[in-house]
């Protein structure tokens, strides 16, 4: 069942176009990354999905346009965003809070989640006590509890060093398999990607357009298996090309979105 | 206030007087800061990183601790007047031109009831004169936050307001609104209001675009982005204009009497000179000195306990439970 729904979405920032026709779809408990080269204007789609930003086009969820963003979206910024004037607990319930909801009934209703994030017995710390890959495990807490229709995750591990990127990625591909969250990824790492995705939209440089779709038919999960990290590495592989080499591969046309006329 | 009285009463009979006037209190006072902040004011409120014992401290190693980190200054300071006592003793000035240290520590002494009953309207006024600055500074800020034109119709006036002459304002003021509080209260104002609400525009604007863009996902409107991340965000600048400004709250309280009152440590300052006084001069000097220090360390100290946060991290791991209350 389609939940989200983009068709033909365009935004110019005066005689800068960012996005141009940009047309997409995510599909209930569907894990979705939009892979493309950094100042694409990936964030502004976002910045689209959740009322920050007016544009051009048909926004649809479960059907009905898109109007009231902050109920069916819950974002999760590039950098982690905790309030250091908040303890952890405090900044996973904030959600919660600015929906109306008490403190005390919020933080109960986070504590059993703690265990899962790895954050147990660190409730009560400041966020700068905390390492870089437990504050966007934080972060993450902070996201899924709002208990919206969909996740927008802009680059979460971005700012992480390699191997905690990795660490986190596969915790993540492990807790997402628990929940079955429907997401929708912003990334530039093609390996992030492909390993935590159902579908891969790859976006071009600005003004963006959609120029490929991708799935990826590998197997859950996907942490071992040398079969299925060939597998990985020949899409991998493929994407870059497509990527880098967006002219000349006549093979991703008949994919591509209705490209606007302007 | 309260505070610095109590233990200079409780730790030496020989100042048991009201205020820690005189060099020696001075120094003792700048001494005892340095022991409940660590070096706090003289690293002007940074607090340097903590060894992890400064949580849950021994207490005999601590204290040593901050005693060590005071030595320097207790140098510098014994040493200035050690030379400008020796001076003023043999140097052939006339005790009337240049008071040693221990002639106006004795003076200060004798006059103590004195000193005592102006310094207590210097306290009032200051302190009045500044929760109005406070209020004020975080009323117009948060005004001028939430409309950007009133920012452009104001600081021009603020700026203007701060190349103001004191000298001839002070006067002025006086003039328009009589020997009462209400000039001090002003003047006070005047100096310590544009330091704090330029530091609170500042801390508001510096608040972190994704945390903001993240609120507004959630739903938050703009009240509530202000409450919830901009006001905090603003803090830090906040308690640094409010360092700043609180150096000049006595100063202002100060040059508002001088202008003219009834009472006051401005006018006991006018009248001691008139006198031919230089050593009550002084003496009320060292007094608002230690005034404004105390100040300066309460506003060190409100700090810590605002920003439970700020020195988060920078120490061990897992200090979670420090017994603070979550704001």
């Amino acid at each position: 069942m389609t939940r989200l729904e983009l068709r033909d979405i365009s935004k110019s920032f005066g005689a800068l176009e960012v996005l141009a026709g940009i047309s997409l779809h995510v599909a209930a408990g569907e894990f979705v990354s939009i892979l493309g080269p950094s100042g694409a204007g990936k964030s502004t789609l976002f910045q689209l999905l959740t009322g920050a930003l007016k544009g051009e086009g048909d926004m649809r969820f479960d059907g009905a346009p898109l109007d009231d963003h902050g109920r069916h979206f819950a974002f999760m910024p590039q950098r982690d965003a905790l309030m250091p004037w908040r303890r952890v607990i405090d900044n996973v319930t904030l959600g919660l809070e600015v929906q109306g909801m008490p403190r005390r009934a919020a933080q109960e209703q986070v504590a059993p989640l703690f265990a899962e994030f790895g954050l147990a017995g660190f409730e009560r710390a400041w966020p700068a006590e905390l390492s870089g890959g437990m504050r966007q495990r934080a972060a993450l807490l902070r996201t899924v509890v709002q208990q919206r229709d969909m996740l927008l995750l802009d680059e979460p591990f971005g700012a992480l060093d390699a191997l905690t990127r990795a660490a986190m990625q596969r915790w993540l591909e492990g807790t997402w398999q628990r929940h079955r969250w429907t997401a929708l990824l912003i990334t530039h790492d093609v390996r992030e990607a492909v390993y935590l995705s159902d579908r891969i939209y790859l976006l071009s440089a600005r003004p963006a357009r959609i120029i490929s779709e991708i799935a990826v038919p590998l197997p859950r999960p996907r942490a071992a298996g040398s079969d299925a990290a060939r597998q990985a590495a020949a899409l991998e592989a493929e994407i870059l090309d497509t990527l880098l080499n967006p002219g000349t591969d006549p093979a991703s046309l008949p994919q591509t979105a209705q490209r606007r006329s302007s | 206030m309260a505070i610095g009285e109590d233990r200079d009463a409780s730790e030496s009979p020989p100042l048991r007087g009201r205020w820690p006037a005189g060099q020696r209190g001075f120094q003792r006072v700048e001494r005892r800061r340095s022991f409940r902040i660590g070096k706090a004011w003289a690293l002007y409120g940074r607090r340097p990183p903590l060894s992890p014992s400064a949580t849950s401290p021994p207490r005999g190693g601590r204290s040593a601790s901050a005693i060590a980190k005071a030595i320097p200054a207790a140098i510098s300071f014994t040493l200035l007047l050690a030379a400008w006592e020796l001076n003023a003793r043999y140097g052939g000035a006339a005790p009337t031109m240049l008071p040693a240290p221990s002639r106006v520590l004795l003076q200060a002494w004798e006059n103590r009831a004195a000193l005592a009953d102006n310094t207590l309207p210097t306290i009032r006024a200051t302190l009045a004169g500044f929760a109005c600055s406070l209020v004020a500074a975080f009323v117009l800020s948060a005004l001028v936050d939430f409309l950007a034109p009133l920012r452009r119709a104001l600081f021009p006036l603020l700026i203007v307001s701060q190349t103001l002459p004191l000298v001839a304002i002070a006067p002025l003021i006086v003039l328009w609104f009589g020997f009462g509080l209400m000039p001090k209260i002003l003047l006070v104002a005047l100096v310590t209001f544009f330091p704090m609400m330029v530091a609170l525009v500042e801390g508001y604007a510096a608040t972190s675009k994704e945390i903001a863009q993240m609120l507004a996902a959630m739903g938050a409107g703009r009240w509530r982005i202000f409450w919830l991340a901009r006001l905090p965000s603003a803090l830090p600048y906040f308690f640094a204009g409010l360092r700043i400004s609180i150096t000049y709250a006595v100063v202002g309280a100060i040059f508002a009497e001088y202008a003219g009152a009834a009472e006051g440590l401005g006018i006991y300052m006018l009248n001691a000179k008139n006198n031919f006084r230089p050593d009550l001069v002084l003496a009320a000097v060292a007094v608002s000195a230690a005034l404004t220090l105390a100040l300066f360390g309460l506003a060190v100290l409100i700090q810590r306990l605002a920003m439970p946060w700020e020195n988060a991290g920078s120490e061990s791991r897992g200090g979670k439970s420090s017994g603070e209350s979550s704001q």
